[in-house]
């Protein structure tokens, strides 16, 4: 009967319609970007933090070695939190951190590593936040691992922590 | 304190009363009187009072900041002026739950004293519906959100309310947006009573009629409030983003306006009853889900209230065991009922009105699947996409030319029909829209044609509607002005979308800024302290070409608690233009980013919104001729 | 009189043609800004907000339109980057095909119906 069979298509359709919310709710709901298909490293050329001078991206990452790009600023109160791991990263023989300074005053930025440590053997500047948007990143602290075909492998938003420092040097073991 | 254990106890004495109400009620239902026992009525009154009392009780505690309570502890704080601290109540999740009982208890209650005349089975069945509903928020409200959660040790200070909500349209919006939200759930109700006594006819048409122009009226209304909040206090000059939230309101209102107009024909015959029901259920059931959406925190928006998937999956299961219950029983008891079915012909009233919804189902069918796309993409293949303005404007905008002509059309049919004056005289009035546009608008866009044709068909109405409102016809008058205002409503927001122009620009204290209608100077800074913020107060004066200069004065709050910077923006209306200028601080700078909008019209759209609620008002006190 | 009261309308309405300000050049900028989410605001396109990505963005997109760019490939470089969750328009791809074509298919569908109905009681 024609009534039997569309009660029969509603129930399944709803039935659809539940499991998919009920999985939707489940899931995460903030949005943090797929690092599944590795991506390589933009090609891009960088002022240099000490120097007037401008660093190739190819010559920044040139190194056989695991490397971290670590996005900060003086300005950035995470940041600071976040540079005593850095400076424990840095310590690590498999891997160089190259750091981002973000829409920063150089003045306040040199301060900042003078107080806290320098975790970088190389630092270059975003000062307007384009060279940032090449790597897909959101804002400041943004903590990227780089492997030895230079390709993105994580992405960390926000400042990192112990947990994060333990993954990173699970992996470049 | 004391306020607390009252609000609490409130809740669970009126939970019980649910039960004791559904007892009394089941056992009524097969005495032999015609009217139902006078304890009901009492029970019900009782049950409403008692949400009243819990009400008040977290009102109290708010006004107080009694930061024992969690609810009040999250979302106040001592600093707050009294008016935000009471309307703080119901701004947030547990408190507006309060809202969703005190509005289905209440309108339960002035359903069951104002239905004396009605068939008593299908008023005590329309009472154990409503009931199952209470039933399930009160369970929601005692298991997962509790407005009444009991905190130590006693924090000294709240973590205060958003100061973005601090706005008296957004006090006053959710309770009028849930008057008509919640109310369609006794529309709900009563079309399942109605189903199951086989009642849906042109008597109960009647009879629920102003239950739907009464919900109807204040969800028009409630989010005409939303819409002019997020114009006046979010500071990017529009007034409506296609937000979820937004849409979740949105989407009710169509169905709702469908269902409005299928009653205009139910109640003069017995006709279209399968689908007034359809339509009563899934209204409500659009209210249920879309606090489905909003609540659960499987969408993420401006105005989602905090995140918590354990509410989320109650709401869900709630939700669809009340689709299942509604299918169940349309599917058991609904017989097609339909006297004089075969009066449908081609250019009939029920004609109109079936085309009327076909297009009201369309718009909800591009609301409801763009809302609810991305999760469904989500969950199938873990992409994530947006759907944005872009989406909904290019699907609804093109239908909105052959709805308007037919919303034109539609109602003057027998004028259509009958003579041959009366054809040309709307021949004429067409023409006259078109090229009256074209003249209009040919050197203000690049979509020409498009605009032309879209344009024409919001001016064929107003001038048809216009017309009849002068020949003063009293017979359809609440029809006319609702068209009327609805016409209004399209050539405003068209208007507006093409006229407005704005300038960005970054200036500081003493600059000018010169643009070729005129000039913006930015005189001076104010700073203020206010009891919860430092205000920042720029003075710009605009001065036109023709000589004539307003004054802007723009704000930025800081604010302590919470952490916070708002941008006021300062706005001139008048009834020709809105001028608008909001101003933001640009980090490390004595550069201020000034956005200054001129927007044509503004004030009639809400004025035409204000219109059509005045059709629905007029309809619900036209007297029986 | 009708005629009158057109023109009277006509007269008013005439005064507004000259508010737009023609920058042209600027129409595509923001034409492409408003189509672009702020990914750290809520709710908030490119174009309306004043924060850090926003800017950062914005001048990404201006200088691609000055290297004479188009909009599809700009919105295609923000896509790779981000995702296309960046962007306000769902394009038409496999993935979006139920979602544009859905409501049409609904419509036409409601249409029939309601043919289907008129016919059958038309006797």
């Amino acid at each position: 009967m024609k009534n039997k069979f569309s009660l029969l298509g509603i129930i399944i359709f709803l039935s659809f319609c539940f499991a998919v919310f009920f999985k939707g709710l489940n899931s995460s709901n903030i949005y943090s970007p797929k690092v599944s298909e590795k991506e390589n490293i933009p090609l891009f050329e960088a002022k240099d933090f000490n120097s007037t001078a401008y660093l190739n991206s190819k010559k920044i990452f040139e190194e056989d070695i695991f490397y971290i790009l670590n996005i900060w600023a003086s300005w950035c109160a995470p940041c600071r939190a976040e540079h005593s791991l850095l400076m424990r990263l840095s310590e690590n023989q498999s891997i160089k951190l190259v750091g981002l300074n973000y829409k920063d005053n150089l003045d306040n930025a040199k301060k900042f590593i003078n107080e806290l440590g320098n975790p970088y053997s190389q630092i270059i500047v975003d000062k307007d936040g384009t060279l940032s948007v090449e790597f897909g990143a959101y804002g400041v602290p943004e903590t990227f691992l780089i492997n030895k075909d230079k390709k993105i492998i994580r992405k960390f938003i926000g400042p990192i922590n112990n947990e994060i420092v333990e993954e990173i040097k699970l992996i470049i073991k | 304190m004391l306020a607390n254990q009252i609000g609490y106890y409130s809740l669970v004495l009126g939970l019980i009363f649910s039960f004791l109400i559904c007892a009394v009620s089941i056992k009524d239902f097969n005495t032999s009187s015609k009217q139902i026992n006078q304890n009901i009525l009492s029970l019900s009154f009782t049950q409403l009072v008692l949400i009243i009392i819990s009400f008040l009780g977290l009102i109290l505690s708010f006004v107080n900041s009694d930061f024992s309570n969690e609810t009040v502890f999250n979302n106040s704080h001592t600093t707050k002026p009294l008016f935000y601290k009471i309307s703080g109540t119901w701004g947030n999740h547990e408190g507006s739950l309060l809202l969703w009982l005190l509005v289905l208890t209440l309108f339960i209650f002035i359903f069951l004293i104002s239905s004396r005349e009605q068939p008593k089975k299908y008023r005590i069945l329309t009472l154990l519906f409503q009931q199952i509903i209470i039933i399930g928020f009160f369970l929601f409200v005692l298991m997962t959100s509790n407005p009444f959660n009991y905190l130590f040790p006693i924090p000294m200070e709240g973590l205060g309310l958003n100061p973005i909500l601090q706005d008296p349209a957004l006090a006053i919006h959710p309770p009028i947006l849930y008057l008509g939200y919640v109310g369609t759930s006794i529309i709900f109700s009563s079309s399942l009573a109605a189903v199951t006594q086989n009642y849906v006819s042109k008597e109960w048409g009647q009879h629920i009629k102003k239950w739907i122009l009464v919900s109807w009226i204040f969800l028009t209304i409630g989010i005409m409030l939303g819409s002019i909040w997020a114009y006046y206090e979010l500071g990017w000059g529009g007034f409506w983003f296609w937000d979820p939230v937004e849409n979740v309101s949105l989407m009710p209102w169509l169905t709702l306006t469908a269902l409005l107009h299928c009653i205009l024909v139910l109640e003069k015959k017995t006709a279209l009853t399968s689908w007034v029901v359809i339509l009563s259920i899934t209204t409500f059931t659009l209210s249920m889900c879309g606090t489905f959406l909003v609540r659960s925190g499987i969408l993420n928006s401006v105005h989602t209230f905090a995140n918590d998937p354990a509410r989320g999956i109650f709401i869900l299961i709630f939700l669809f065991s009340l689709i299942a219950l509604s299918l169940g029983i349309f599917f058991f008891f609904h017989k097609e009922n339909n006297k004089n079915s075969n009066n449908f012909f081609w250019l009939s009233r029920e004609t109109s009105i079936l085309i009327n919804n076909w297009f009201m189902m369309y718009f909800l069918s591009v609301i409801l699947i763009g809302t609810v796309y991305p999760i469904f993409l989500d969950v199938i293949s873990s992409e994530k996409i947006s759907v944005g303005p872009p989406f909904y404007h290019k699907l609804i905008a093109p239908f909105l030319i052959p709805f308007l002509l037919f919303m034109s059309l539609g109602p003057r049919l027998k004028w259509i029909k009958s003579k041959i004056e009366n054809k040309n005289s709307l021949i004429l009035t067409f023409v006259i829209s078109v090229m009256l546009t074209f003249f209009i608008i040919k050197n203000l866009t690049t979509d020409l044609l498009f605009y032309t044709v879209l344009i024409s068909t919001a001016f064929f109405l107003f001038f048809t509607t216009l017309k009849e409102l002068f020949v003063k016809r009293f017979n359809n008058f609440s029809q006319i002005v609702a068209h009327f205002g609805f016409s209004l409503l399209m050539l405003s927001i068209l208007f507006n979308s093409i006229l407005s122009s704005e300038i960005i620009t970054n200036m500081k204290v003493g600059e000018k800024y010169s643009y070729n209608k005129g000039e913006i100077f930015f005189k001076k800074i104010e700073e203020r302290k206010k009891s919860n913020f430092n205000s920042i107060i720029a003075h710009f004066e605009i001065k036109k070409e023709n000589g004539k200069s307003i004054e802007l004065k723009p704000e930025i709050r800081i604010y302590n608690q919470p952490n916070i910077i708002t941008s006021e923006a300062d706005i001139k209306t008048t009834l020709l233009e809105d001028k608008f200028l909001v101003m933001n601080l640009v980090k490390g700078n004595e550069y201020f980013n000034i956005r200054y909008q001129v927007k044509p019209f503004m004030i009639w759209i809400w004025i035409s919104v204000l219109l059509l609620s005045l059709g629905g008002l007029m309809s619900l006190f036209k007297r029986k001729i | 009189m009708k005629i009158l009261k057109i023109f009277i309308i006509m007269l008013f309405l005439l005064s507004f043609s000259n508010l737009k300000s023609n920058e042209k050049s600027d129409e595509l900028k923001n034409k492409i800004l408003k189509n672009v989410r702020c990914l750290i605001c809520q709710g908030q396109s490119v174009f309306d907000s004043e924060s850090e990505f926003a800017s950062s963005i914005k001048l990404i997109v201006e200088r691609k339109i000055d290297e004479g760019l188009q909009e599809e490939t700009i919105y295609r470089f923000l896509r790779e980057k981000y995702g296309d969750w960046i962007i306000y328009d769902p394009e038409f791809t496999k993935n979006t095909y139920i979602l544009w074509l859905l409501p049409l298919l609904l419509f036409l569908i409601g249409g029939a119906i309601i043919y289907k109905n008129s016919k059958k009681n038309e006797k």
